[in-house]
């Protein structure tokens, strides 16, 4: 289904998150699951508060959540902010891809004539 | 596995690239033939391209509109820039859905790649209000969004 409830800032917010390429790895990481901000923090070569910071630009953008659990406040993507960005990327995807399949055969048929002509002597 | 990727650059920008195998100066053809677009530029099965006017020269007009069969369509406007065969290619396009869209700027370039091309189309990335007119044409019938996919991003 098509949403309408995301508003316009919203968006510009979700890809001034992806923008970085530090966010888009921890996007990467959380698509593999919910983890801890340490956890999150391991593979970069950052502090705690800086990798919490990241983390604030990309729940104010809606890509991901937190839940207050303890100290520990694991994170997850957030599906709908993700999905409003991922599916139009999908769509285009497809129907690019079908439209370069057929490109590749018109190519194809084409191709065997200029073919031709560079072999004759 | 395919052959296309499809990335958001910074803020503002969709970068496509495609290989194909063929000469760049095919590749060019077949994206300013209106005889050779018609047979591809089609969208998803089921679709079709019913008018396709394409003056490629500079200030020259593009206009293409599609067809699902079932009574439903949209239609795009746009103009050329700048056409550098068989290398480049700089136009400005709208889609009408029905309203205009706001005008995206899309830059393709041919370039050799051994025997065949690589080609990449940098165009800007369209504000939310243009990406859900462009998912209610019906383009997207069939997909199924996978929140952990996430296209180019990932």
């Amino acid at each position: 289904m098509v949403k309408h409830d995301m508003p316009a800032d919203r968006l510009s917010a979700t890809f001034a998150a992806l923008a970085d390429p530090t966010r888009r790895a921890i996007l990467a990481r959380l698509a593999l699951g919910q983890t801890s901000v340490s956890e999150l923090a391991k593979p970069f070569e950052m502090s705690l508060p800086a990798v919490s910071k990241h983390l604030k630009v990309l729940e104010g953008a809606g890509l991901i959540a937190r839940r207050i659990d303890g100290s520990s406040r694991p994170c997850r993507l957030a599906k709908e902010g993700v999905e409003a960005v991922d599916q139009w990327l999908a769509m285009m995807r497809k129907a690019l891809d079908a439209n370069f399949e057929r490109l590749d055969v018109l190519l194809a048929e084409m191709q065997p004539q200029s073919a031709k002509r560079r072999r004759r002597p | 596995m395919s052959k296309l990727t499809l990335k958001i650059e910074g803020e503002r920008y969709v970068v496509v690239t495609r290989r194909f195998a063929a000469p760049p100066a095919l590749v060019y053809r077949a994206h300013v033939d209106p005889v050779v677009i018609q047979k591809w530029m089609l969208g998803p099965a089921g679709w079709s391209m019913p008018v396709c006017i394409c003056e490629a020269k500079p200030k020259g007009r593009i206009r293409y509109e599609w067809s699902n069969g079932q009574g439903g369509g949209f239609f795009l406007t746009g103009e050329f820039l700048e056409l550098v065969p068989p290398r480049r290619i700089v136009h400005v396009e709208r889609m009408h859905l029905p309203d205009a869209t706001p005008d995206n700027r899309i830059e393709t370039r041919f370039e050799p790649d051994g025997e065949g091309t690589l080609m990449t189309m940098r165009m800007t990335l369209p504000d939310l209000e243009t990406r859900t007119r462009m998912l209610s044409t019906g383009m997207e019938h069939g997909m199924e969004a996978s929140y952990v996919r996430l296209e180019g991003i990932l």
